[in-house]
């Protein structure tokens, strides 16, 4: 073990849920050998201060994510389109938590 | 209070050798994961050497001989595989120990329904562990087998009875066997034959009788506050 690096185990993704009826929340990464080993260095690396009632760990690999080169296909068009945007609408006095 | 001591010194002594890992083991989430587990034991033995007298003390002003942990914990680590070993064979115990202490009505059952919830969660941890290096490579499983050897002579003591746990130590051993070896055949390794303590020390930390490592962890450990009585920061 002395001689061996982390870069030879997988990364792995961390969401941890803080609580009740909230959604998983990315926390971080961490490297291990496989699914049950990063469930645990993810409980003693992220939920230490009590910060989660339940965690996902999810290979790295296995994340298809966008890349930034389709940034401007994938959401510059949105941007010129404020009609799409909930904005339009007067908020009657009295309404709270909006 | 003898109890408290024993108990309390098995937690502090295993707490700093744990902690001697910190910037030393093979991987950072292994490093993180067992300064976890060290910063548990210290608050258990916190709680344990108060009840019988100042924790700084206790801790940084006593000589060897009046220190009443097991031999086991104040083994030096080795390789992972053997601290992984001393794991095993330790958080077993202690889990059955305060286990049963906690389902007792003694002065310690509070102390242990809180710690045994952590001392769960090491043995989890070692037996993870003793699976993936059993049952790894060829390397991997050997050094397993070598700290499992070279420990087991330390596991006698730790069913001597301390005065003041009602438990059933025989009933205790048993069940520390079982458990044990039930893990060891999961991780391909097998039991150790050799006898449950040394010809000499071994089986004597109880009494105030210790390993020739035990000094020199002491000296490190007490070292600074010995040269700077009260430091605090």
């Amino acid at each position: 073990m002395s001689s061996g690096t982390s870069g030879e185990w997988p990364l792995w993704e961390v969401f941890v849920r803080g609580r009740r009826g909230l959604s998983h929340t990315h926390a971080g990464s961490l490297h291990a050998p496989d699914a049950e080993m990063a469930l645990r260095s993810a409980r003693d690396l992220y939920t230490r201060r009590s910060e989660g009632v339940s965690i996902w760990v999810v290979p790295s690999n296995r994340i298809t994510a966008s890349s930034p080169d389709e940034k401007d296909p994938f959401f510059e068009p949105a941007a010129d389109k404020p009609y799409r945007h909930p904005t339009f609408y007067e908020i009657p006095e009295g309404v709270r938590h909006l | 209070m003898t109890a408290a001591l024993a108990l309390g010194d098995d937690a502090l002594v295993l707490s700093h050798r744990l902690g001697e890992w910190a910037g030393h083991a093979p991987v950072l989430e292994e490093e993180v994961a067992l300064a976890n587990i060290a910063l548990d034991l210290l608050g258990q033995a916190r709680v344990l050497l108060s009840l019988v007298g100042d924790e700084d003390e206790l801790a940084y002003l006593r000589e060897e001989r009046a220190f009443r942990n097991v031999q086991l914990v104040e083994q030096p680590n080795g390789d992972f595989a053997h601290t992984i070993a001393r794991q095993l064979y330790f958080s077993t115990y202690q889990q059955q120990l305060y286990d049963r202490l906690a389902r007792g009505d003694g002065p310690f059952a509070p102390l242990a329904a809180k710690a045994v919830k952590e001392v769960a969660y090491h043995r989890d941890h070692a037996e993870h562990w003793t699976l993936r290096l059993g049952d790894g490579t060829a390397e991997s499983h050997e050094r397993m087998r070598r700290g499992l050897e070279a420990l087991w002579r330390f596991t006698g003591e730790l069913f001597e009875p301390v005065e003041g746990c009602e438990v059933d130590w025989t009933a205790l051993h048993d069940e520390w066997l079982a458990r044990i070896t039930a893990v060891l055949d999961r991780a391909t390794l097998t039991v150790p034959e050799g006898p449950r303590r040394g010809a000499w020390a071994a089986g004597a930390g109880r009494q105030g009788v210790h390993t020739e490592p035990f000094g020199r962890m002491l000296a490190e450990m007490q070292h600074l506050h010995r040269s700077h009585p009260g430091a605090s920061w």
